[in-house]
C-alpha cells in the first residue's frame, strides 16, 4: 500500500492525514475526517452527490484523490454555515442553528425530499452563484445539470436557487445604499 | 466502487515524469485531471500498477500564442481554456466545444491533454483537434516529437503515444480572417457523451468557401473527417442546396455504431442533420465576422 502524508485546509481548519494513494477525497472526508455530509452515490463521477468546493471551484470529490488535495482549501456542506455571506453562508459559526442564504432559500422553497443529493446540489449551486450572482433560470438549470435528483423533478430545486439569487441581489443592493 | 490498490508517483518536472514512464512503461497510467481515468479505475476497466500524477508539474499548464499557433499545455484545465481570451479569439472552434464537455464540476478538474490522450472518439476535443489539424507534442527520454492529429488517433482510446512518452502539449492553428465555426452535438441528456457530434470550421473568401473542415465525434473508433463533403464545399458559394449535398456525402461516408441509444441508421440521419446545422451556423458566424 502506498500511503502519503498530506496537510490541507477543510472548512477553514488545518487537517492532516495519511491516506492511501487510492483513497478518493470523498472517502477521506467521510472516513478519516468524519465529515459525512458529503454523500457518495455512484462513485464514478456521474451523479454529483459528492460535489465539494476545492480552491473555489466545484469538483466531484469521488474523482479526485485525497493526496491531490494536499495544500488545497476544501469546503464541504458542513462548512457552509460558517462561510461569509458573500460565499453563500451567514457569517455565523456552525452550531448556532443558522443556515446559509442558499440553504435557507432551499428550505423555504421545499427544494428537497429524501436529501441524498442535497449536499452536492448545494455545493454546486454555491460555487455557481458566487461566480454568477445574476444567473437566470436557464443558466441555473445548466449549472445543476450534472447533479442527479431522483425525487423532486428538479423544479423545486431550481426555485430554491433562484430565490437565493434574488435574496443575494437584494442584500447586495441594501449594502450599497 | 472504491479504487483498487495502486502505486503513486508525483513528479514535479517533465523530465522526472518521463523518467518514471521509462521505468514503469505500460504498467503506469498518467493521471492528469482524472475525470476519465478515475472512473476507469473505479469500474476496474484500467489496472495500472502505478499512477504518475502530473498535477504538480507546473510547466505543463498554460495557454500561449505565437507565430499563428496557440499552444496549450497538457495539464491546462478545461475551465481555464474556457475562460481564456486567447482561446476565444484565436481558436474559436475549441472555445465553442469546451462548454459542452461534461458538466461544470468535470471541467474544474478535466484537462485538455487528458481528454486528447484518453482519445474517446465520442468526446468533443478529439474532433476539434482533428478538424483543425492540431499538433501533439510528446516527450520521451530520447527527446521530443510532434505528431499531427491525423496520426495521433489510432483507435478506440488508443493514440500513437508510446508507453514511455508524455503528452506535454497541443498546438492549434489560429483561425484566419473570414473563419466561422460551430460545434454541434446530439446527446440523450445534457452533458452526456454525444451520440453524434460535429466540429465545423468554414473560411469564406470573397463570398466563396475557401476552406471547410468537418470532423465527427461518435461515429467511428477515432474522430473522423468528412473529406468527401469538405472537397465538395471548397470553392463553392454557400447555399442550402450545397449544404444538403454535403450532408448526404458526409452521412454516406460514415459507418456509425449501433447501441441501445440509437441505431446506425439513426446516427447517419443525425450526422446529416448536424452537417446542415453546422454549416449554416459556421457560415453565418463567418459572415458576421466580415
Amino acid at each position: 500500500m502506498t500511503e502519503v502524508d498530506i496537510t490541507l485546509t477543510v472548512n477553514g481548519a488545518t487537517r492532516t492525514g495519511s491516506p492511501e494513494a487510492r483513497k478518493t477525497l470523498a472517502d477521506f472526508l467521510r472516513d478519516d475526517l468524519g465529515l459525512t455530509g458529503t454523500h457518495l452515490g455512484c462513485e464514478h463521477g456521474v451523479c454529483g452527490a459528492c460535489t465539494v468546493i476545492v480552491d473555489g471551484r466545484a469538483v466531484r470529490s469521488c474523482l479526485m484523490l485525497a493526496v491531490q488535495a494536499a495544500g488545497s482549501e476544501v469546503t464541504t456542506i458542513e462548512g457552509l454555515a460558517m462561510k461569509g455571506a458573500s460565499e453563500g453562508g451567514t457569517g455565523r459559526r456552525a452550531g448556532g442553528g443558522e443556515m446559509g442564504v442558499l440553504q435557507q432559500a432551499m428550505w423555504d422553497s421545499h427544494s428537497f425530499q429524501c436529501g441524498f443529493c442535497t449536499p452536492g446540489m448545494i455545493m454546486q449551486a454555491v460555487a455557481f452563484l458566487s461566480d454568477h450572482p445574476d444567473a437566470d433560470e436557464r443558466q441555473i438549470r445548466e449549472a445543476l445539470s450534472g447533479n442527479i435528483c431522483r425525487c423532486t423533478g428538479y423544479q423545486s430545486i431550481i426555485d430554491g436557487v433562484l430565490l437565493a439569487a434574488e435574496r443575494g441581489r437584494e442584500r447586495a443592493a441594501r449594502e450599497q445604499r | 466502487m472504491k479504487l483498487p490498490p495502486v502505486g503513486y508517483e508525483a513528479p514535479e518536472t517533465v523530465s522526472e515524469a518521463v523518467e518514471l514512464l521509462a521505468e514503469h512503461q505500460d504498467e503506469a497510467s498518467v493521471l492528469a485531471g482524472g475525470q476519465s481515468l478515475i472512473p476507469l479505475l473505479a469500474l476496474r476497466l484500467a489496472h495500472p500498477a502505478v499512477l504518475i500524477d502530473i498535477n504538480g508539474v507546473d510547466e505543463l499548464s498554460g495557454v500561449s500564442a505565437a507565430d499563428g499557433w496557440v499552444a496549450i499545455g497538457a495539464m491546462t484545465r478545461e475551465y481555464v481554456a474556457e475562460e481564456s481570451g486567447t482561446v476565444a479569439s484565436a481558436v474559436p472552434l475549441l472555445a465553442a466545444a469546451l462548454p459542452l464537455i461534461g458538466h461544470e464540476a468535470i471541467r474544474s478538474r478535466g484537462t485538455i491533454g487528458g481528454s486528447l490522450a484518453h482519445a474517446d472518439p465520442a468526446a468533443e476535443l478529439p474532433a476539434v483537434a482533428r478538424a483543425l489539424d492540431a499538433e501533439f507534442v510528446v516527450r520521451g527520454q530520447s527527446g521530443e516529437r510532434v505528431v499531427p492529429a491525423a496520426e495521433w488517433f489510432e483507435g478506440y482510446l488508443t493514440t500513437s503515444r508510446q508507453p514511455d512518452e508524455l503528452l506535454t502539449g497541443v498546438r492549434f492553428p489560429a483561425a484566419g480572417p473570414g473563419t466561422g465555426v460551430s460545434f454541434q452535438e446530439v446527446a440523450r441528456r445534457h452533458g452526456d457523451f454525444a451520440m453524434v457530434g460535429l466540429a465545423t470550421s468554414v473560411t469564406l473568401s470573397g463570398g466563396v468557401i475557401s476552406d471547410a473542415r468537418l470532423a465527427f465525434a461518435g461515429v467511428s473508433d477515432v474522430p473522423a473527417r468528412a473529406s468527401g463533403a469538405e472537397e465538395l464545399l471548397a470553392g463553392q458559394r454557400p447555399s442550402a442546396e450545397l449544404f444538403d449535398e454535403a450532408a448526404r456525402r458526409a452521412a454516406a461516408g460514415i459507418d456509425p455504431p449501433a447501441d441501445l441509444h440509437g441505431s446506425a441508421e439513426y446516427r447517419k440521419k443525425v450526422a446529416a442533420a448536424l452537417v446542415r446545422r453546422g454549416l449554416r451556423a459556421a457560415v453565418g458566424n463567418a459572415q458576421e465576422g466580415q
